[in-house]
């Protein structure tokens, strides 16, 4: 968006003035992400910078505290069932999705999509009501479906999208040289749609992992998730090991976006072969 | 596959090690959680009970906190769903939850009898652990020149002592009856005229705290008080005083505790009525009421013992800072138990909407 | 299959008619369709709708009085509510208050002292001595009951247990609109100092179009720069909306939390650089919820006008200027219209769910800063008010559905994408 030559001083006054709004919105968004990562390595408990030292203190907490390790523990564990479920269920209802048209299919839809729609207190205070008559609260288990639930959308809206590209003759190919469905369906579509799966799989892990409010309503002190451990730390008093927690909260993100991002890379690839 | 296989991989490694690396306290055997109030206080309860009693009397327990209104009770009875075996409670809450059979009764001859404990710290379905005081207390760094505050008036006299004032959240015990005293109350008149007048008390202080409605910064938890305090965002603030005294001892500040207009109460351990583990949370309230272990507590926090056993071996030079010492007795009141069992749970919420509006 | 008939018509290898054929395999092809979806269909039914629509049936009941006092609920349901209930109602009321077990009268005086305030010492203090009122003659009992509380000799004590006794009612719905009905069955405000839900509502949307307005003050010069450099410079800045995007709501309130205090990096710098002198309250009111809110949802804005303003060409552009219009014109006249799509899909999105925020204004706003799902969580929890929680969540699901059914309407449910 180079200037033209034949902008006037004007113009070119609102040239600058726009990349220094841009420049603002941009340090906006991102230097509250970055200072936080600092504090947890302060020597001091103190929020102010310039810090007067350098300290692993506060991870040494973090790793040292029982309940700090089970919130950890906890949150792999809930985030990796939740992710096999929502996305065992999400890329099945996709290929359904995708596979013919039928009456009712936007309300089914529309089922299928609810989670990422409706106020996640109201999911999380049904859930804990519901699931608290049918004993599943205080247990991983409810977290897990609970999680799932909330997951499941964006499996199928990433696997939806991989399908829209998707050239139904290769499965057709497929069948008639003779392969069975289940066959084709490793061999054929599985391979194409991955990228989509995965990328599912990892939305639905990060919505898990950084899940609050359903952790708020269902889980008991045994079943603290970090994040549900972190409000209560926030609560209590803002410690720097609360800075190390997001820290960790923080290079998890950067990691899963990553690999989104060389998954999308790998769709496009693909795509250009295939298309 | 092989993406999705190796996330798979590494996040059941990751949960494999972790499960590995920490020793778990789901895993032994007697364990129960306990929900308390926080910071220095829980911190005090750890050293004094929770850390011994795995040693002691095998029983591990693990911490929760809580808010002090009797719903958090009331939901885990009525769903079934229990988080918490023992919780440390104010008087009034005990009392009520006892009435609605919220709360188990205790068993009283595993503790010993009720005559063990001074009166009012011995109820059916609860057991005495501390006293304790709210307070109000000032910074006295802040206050080097001029007059400083003194009475439970001056908290509420914001042209005297200009400045914000910091307030507990979460419900309106002590704060009714301190603003009731700050208009003009003497703290013997003070229960009396609640048993009488019940609206017309109420509105009096709703009105008393209206006048300095604007000036409030709201506290959620104990050490929040201190920490408004020490970070210069209200001149003063109302506190309990155990938590104001950690913060003088243990953090060398120099903060100056009020001691006129305060309310004093007991906390007591109790039990949700129908928990499947009762006989763990007796097992943990009979640890923690003898004379012993009670006394240990003193040793962390400013707050009395409930037994007279327990207060002959309490340390003399933490005497004069407990709430129930003589010379911080001018102008106290003791919170009305019964009062407070009929009328907690409709002022919390009343209180809530006041604070939104 | 009429055209089975036809002599002529095509068949496949087997002798059937290819149409039957082609029928018979779409009809197997729906079956396999929806054979795929079942299963997360029935999962979300059994763990997601189910429960959503047992909590909303309790905004509508009143269960306290006929669980726990059954008879007296049935006696107090046919009396026509004039005057006081027959004298036979009375005496089943305190036959059953001597019976009452601890919890289920718990549960009734918590919701008789919903209705009016200090029912609960009164009922306490009947229920001690029902044992001594159940014998009384029925001519006696009323006067058993004054001689225990003088304010069972007014009318309304009775009526609102009589509001009590029907088991499904408007009493929890009016209540989130701070309504309630008086003693004739009139719908009437709460009592004063008692409303809170209609302002908190407002509030909600208030919070809600706000902070949709400041995102797109603030996500359409970026997303317009975006869209219009080159493709590697583009990619590179898009990292700094994905990151915010990708990290958790908690962290990024968190540090909202610490940037904002008193003795927080942003007074420390506003006060080295002389803007103000005394540390400014930031947080725990309505600035930081806006802060934090907008923080949190601008790339929600940003992302769908990027992507819509990337696929217009840049050549209208430059074809308005060439044609004299100066740049804010060709602009707002050309560029403008054509995002509308992006600008409606962000703006819908942010408003959508700006209405369900918790957790950020739980902790950067003070309490006249929370919105409605801080409330129905106080409800649901700590204030342990079911019905009313059940309620307000009814009518903030009401609203989200609302909005969603203009986004589906303008955007299409299928648009919803991701990254």
């Amino acid at each position: 968006m180079a200037l033209p030559s034949y902008a006037t001083p004007l113009d070119r006054a609102w040239y600058v003035g726009f990349r220094v709004i841009c420049a603002a919105v941009f340090a906006f968004l991102i230097v509250p992400i970055l200072v936080i990562i600092p504090l947890g390595f302060n020597s001091e408990p103190y929020f102010t910078y310039p810090m007067p030292g350098f300290s692993l203190r506060w991870y040494e907490e973090f790793f040292n505290s029982p309940q700090w390790l089970l919130g950890l523990r906890n949150s792999i564990i809930v985030g990796f069932f939740a992710t096999l479920v929502a996305t065992v269920l999400g890329t099945l209802a996709a290929l359904g999705l995708n596979r013919a048209e039928y009456p009712g299919k936007p309300a089914i839809l529309a089922v299928l999509i609810s989670p990422i729609i409706v106020p996640i207190v109201i999911t999380a205070a049904g859930m804990y009501y519901f699931y608290s008559r049918i004993g599943l609260t205080g247990s991983l288990a409810g977290l897990v479906f609970a999680h799932a639930t909330i997951g499941v959308p964006f499996v199928v809206i990433t696997v939806s999208a991989t399908l829209a590209g998707f050239d139904n003759n290769l499965v057709r190919a497929g069948a008639s040289l003779g392969a069975s469905p289940v066959r084709v369906f490793f061999k054929v579509t599985m391979p194409l749609i991955l990228p989509g799966v995965v990328s599912g799989a990892l939305f639905a892990f990060i919505t898990s992992w950084d899940e609050l409010v359903i952790a708020i309503f269902l889980a008991t002190t045994e079943e603290h998730t970090l994040p549900r451990r972190m409000w209560s730390g926030i609560r209590e008093l803002l410690s720097p090991t609360i800075m190390a927690v997001a820290t960790l909260l923080i290079l998890t993100s950067i990691a899963l976006m990553v690999t989104m991002e060389l998954l999308r890379r790998r769709t496009e690839r693909l795509r250009g072969i295939s298309g | 596959m092989k993406g999705f296989v190796g996330v798979s991989a590494a996040a059941l490694t990751g949960a494999a090690l972790v499960g590995l690396s920490a020793t778990s306290p789901a895993q032994a055997e007697d364990t129960i959680t306990v929900a308390s109030w926080g910071g220095a206080y829980s911190a005090s309860q750890r050293e004094a009970y929770y850390k011994p009693a795995a040693k002691e009397v095998d029983l591990v327990v693990l911490e929760d906190e809580w808010g002090g209104s009797l719903s958090e009770i009331r939901v885990q009875v009525e769903t079934g769903d229990y988080k918490w075996h023992v919780i440390d409670s104010e008087s009034g809450t005990a009392m009520a939850g006892c009435d609605e059979g919220l709360l188990a009764e205790i068993d009283w001859e595993m503790m010993g009898g009720m005559d063990r404990f001074l009166p009012g710290a011995a109820l059916d379905c609860a057991v005495g652990t501390i006293s304790w005081a709210t307070v109000y207390a000032y910074d006295g760094d802040s206050f080097m020149d001029g007059e400083t505050p003194s009475t439970i008036a001056d908290f509420f006299d914001t042209e005297k002592f200009p400045g914000k004032r910091g307030l507990y959240a979460k419900g309106m015990g002590a704060t009714l009856e301190m603003a009731l005293m700050a208009d003009g109350m003497s703290a013997s008149e003070v229960n009396a005229y609640l048993h009488e007048n019940d609206e017309e008390a109420v509105a009096r202080a709703f009105a008393k705290l209206d006048t300095i409605k604007d000036d409030i910064i709201w506290w959620d938890t104990g050490s929040m008080a201190p920490q408004l305090l020490s970070d210069g965002e209200v001149v003063m603030t109302t506190g309990w005083n155990g938590r104001i005294y950690d913060a003088i001892v243990n953090e060398g500040k120099n903060f100056v505790i009020v001691w006129d207009g305060q309310t004093i109460d007991y906390d007591l351990w109790v039990t949700p009525a129908g928990h499947p583990e009762y006989d763990l949370a007796m097992k943990f309230i009979e640890y923690a009421s003898r004379p012993e272990v009670m006394a240990r507590q003193s040793q962390y926090i400013s707050y009395g013992p409930t037994t007279t056993e327990a207060a002959e071996l309490v340390n003399p030079d933490i005497l004069r800072d407990l709430p129930t010492s003589p010379a911080n007795l001018g102008n106290a009141l003791w919170v009305d138990t019964v009062w407070w069992a009929d009328h907690e749970e409709e002022l919390t919420e009343r209180f809530q909407v006041w604070r939104a509006q | 299959m009429a055209s089975t008939a036809e002599p002529d018509a095509m068949m496949a290898a087997d002798g059937v008619p290819l149409k039957i054929r082609l029928r018979r395999a779409e009809r197997m092809r729906k079956v396999w369709a929806l054979a795929l979806i079942a299963p997360l269909f029935v999962f979300l039914i059994v763990a997601f709708v189910f429960p959503i629509l047992s909590l909303l049936t309790i905004s509508v009941e009143d269960p306290e009085v006929n669980d726990a006092l059954p008879r007296t609920a049935e006696a107090f349901r046919e009396w026509d509510g004039q005057g006081f209930p027959p004298t036979e109602t009375m005496v089943v009321f305190a036959e059953e208050l001597a019976m009452a077990d601890r919890g289920g009268f718990g549960r009734v005086s918590k919701r008789l002292n919903y209705d009016i305030s200090g029912f609960r010492s009164m009922l306490k203090k009947t229920a001690r001595a029902a044992d001594d009122l159940a014998p009384l003659s029925p001519d006696a009992i009323h006067e058993g009951f004054i001689d225990i509380d003088s304010d069972w000799a007014d009318p309304a004590y009775w009526l609102a247990v009589k509001r009590a006794s029907v088991r499904y009612s408007d009493y929890y719905m009016l209540w989130a609109i701070d309504l309630r009905r008086d003693g004739t069955g009139e719908i009437v405000d709460v009592a004063e100092g008692r409303a809170i839900y209609v302002e908190v509502l407002i509030r909600t949307i208030e919070i809600s179009f706000a902070v949709t307005v400041l995102c797109f003050v603030l996500g359409l010069p970026i997303a317009y720069l975006l869209a219009t450099l080159p493709t590697r410079r583009s990619n590179l800045l898009l990292i700094l909306v994905l990151l915010p995007f990708w990290t958790s709501l908690l962290v990024r309130t968190t540090s909202w939390l610490v940037l904002l205090q008193n003795e927080g990096l942003v007074n420390d710098t506003a006060i080295w650089l002389g803007l103000w002198n005394e540390p400014q309250e930031l947080v725990r009111n309505r600035f930081g919820v806006y802060v934090a809110m907008v923080h949190i949802l601008l790339p929600f804005m940003v992302l769908p006008m990027y992507s819509v303003m990337k696929g217009i060409n840049p050549w209208h552009m430059r074809a308005a200027a060439s044609l004299g219009a100066p740049g804010w014109k060709a602009f707002l006249k050309v560029y403008l219209p054509q995002c509308m799509p992006g600008v409606g899909a962000g703006t819908l999105l942010v408003f959508i769910l700006s209405l369900g925020y918790y957790i950020t204004p739980a902790l950067v706003g003070g309490p006249e800063d929370q919105m409605i799902s801080y409330w129905i969580a106080e409800n649901m929890g700590r204030l342990a008010n079911w019905g009313l929680g059940a309620a307000l969540s009814a009518i903030l699901l009401a609203l989200t559905v609302v909005m969603f059914l203009v986004y589906n309407r303008f955007v299409g449910i299928d648009r919803l994408k991701v990254s």
